[in-house]
């Protein structure tokens, strides 16, 4: 378990740095950091599926990213400091300590330890039920696929805004930017 | 493809991208089929193929990933992948219910045409999340082109 902490302690650095770099190019590349170390942490955690859904989305967001960023002057200003924030920040974090520790006084169980009523029927039942033999799949298309119908209805919703409130002024201005280009 | 040595990225960019393309649109697609019985699935493998597109498009440029995958056709497989995930539930209202698996006793669990529906939707989504997501992108690089054109 060394290595998760490695890891953890290496995203903790790669957000500060995103936080206190100036440069925007800089930032989004500590950025990518975080979300590499967070792949590698569920591909330790024995979770692939969502290792392969972080590591593709992650590339794909600081492509992105890189390109909404590179060569535009995007004003940054000093908010000075902030002691209210400070003080609160402090007061959270210390109540989150000190109830955690009166909740996990006995330690804490092993990960994914006590298997749940509800996910031992799907490792037990999937290959009869759905013929599937990756359980993820077998249960975000086959018993929980109303969740699939939301996630796509929000991707949609999702695109649909990008597309109205980004959309290129007029048609002909695109074709002369595509033959500009 | 090879007359458009002035625009995109430098050639050495150009290049690689060439031999690369193609095996990374091959994985997508590979990660989608085997989505039901390997790690993956519609959502990762569309995101693969969609970057695949947009390797192309960032570098070539902009005319030769239109000629291959235009702005104006990204909407129509988008809606498209949508109808087809909602038809899949539609059609399973015939046997039990909405969504139900009305394929699944043909073949055997770990080939790759089993599962009943579930190899479908995973087609579907597919397109859905990789046509979305070039659709975002290219939305995003055209705004940008037009704002430092106005400067």
């Amino acid at each position: 378990m060394i290595e998760l902490y490695v890891l953890i302690g290496l995203m903790i650095a790669g957000s500060l740095i995103a936080i206190e770099v100036k440069n925007l190019l800089s930032a989004v590349v500590a950025v990518g950091v975080v979300g590499l170390g967070l792949s590698i942490i569920f591909l330790i955690l024995k979770a692939p599926d969502v290792a392969l859904t972080q590591i593709v989305v992650e590339i794909a967001a600081v492509v992105l990213l890189i390109r909404a960023t590179l060569n535009r002057d995007i004003a940054m200003k000093y908010c000075g400091n902030r002691p209210f924030g400070a003080i609160m920040g402090i007061l959270f974090t210390g109540f989150v300590f000190v109830i955690a520790l009166i909740t996990f006084k006995d330690g804490l169980n092993l990960f994914g330890a006590p298997l749940m009523t509800v996910s031992q029927f799907y490792p037990l039942n999937a290959i009869e039920g759905t013929g599937a033999t990756n359980v993820v799949s077998a249960i975000i298309l086959d018993y929980r696929a109303y969740d699939t119908l939301g996630e796509a209805t929000v991707l949609f919703t999702a695109v649909v805004g990008v597309l109205t409130v980004m959309r290129s002024p007029g048609k002909k201005k695109e074709e002369d930017l595509q033959d500009s280009k | 493809m090879s007359k458009e040595h002035d625009r995109g990225m430098t050639i050495i960019v150009k290049t690689v991208t060439r031999l690369t393309v193609g095996l990374i649109f091959l994985y997508g697609i590979y990660i989608i089929l085997h989505g039901h019985l390997t790690p993956g699935g519609g959502f990762a493998g569309g995101v693969i193929v969609a970057l695949s597109f947009i390797n192309v498009d960032l570098a070539f440029g902009g005319k030769v990933s239109d000629r291959i995958f235009s702005k104006g056709s990204t909407s129509v497989i988008e809606a498209l992948g949508g109808v087809m995930f909602l038809a899949l539930a539609l059609l399973g209202l015939q046997w039990g219910g909405f969504f139900d698996n009305f394929l699944h006793p043909d073949g055997e669990p770990g080939m790759l045409i089993s599962a009943g529906i579930i190899p479908l939707e995973n087609i579907a989504i597919s397109l859905k999340v990789g046509a979305g997501l070039f659709a975002i992108f290219l939305t995003l690089i055209t705004l940008q082109k037009f704002e430092s054109e106005k400067k």
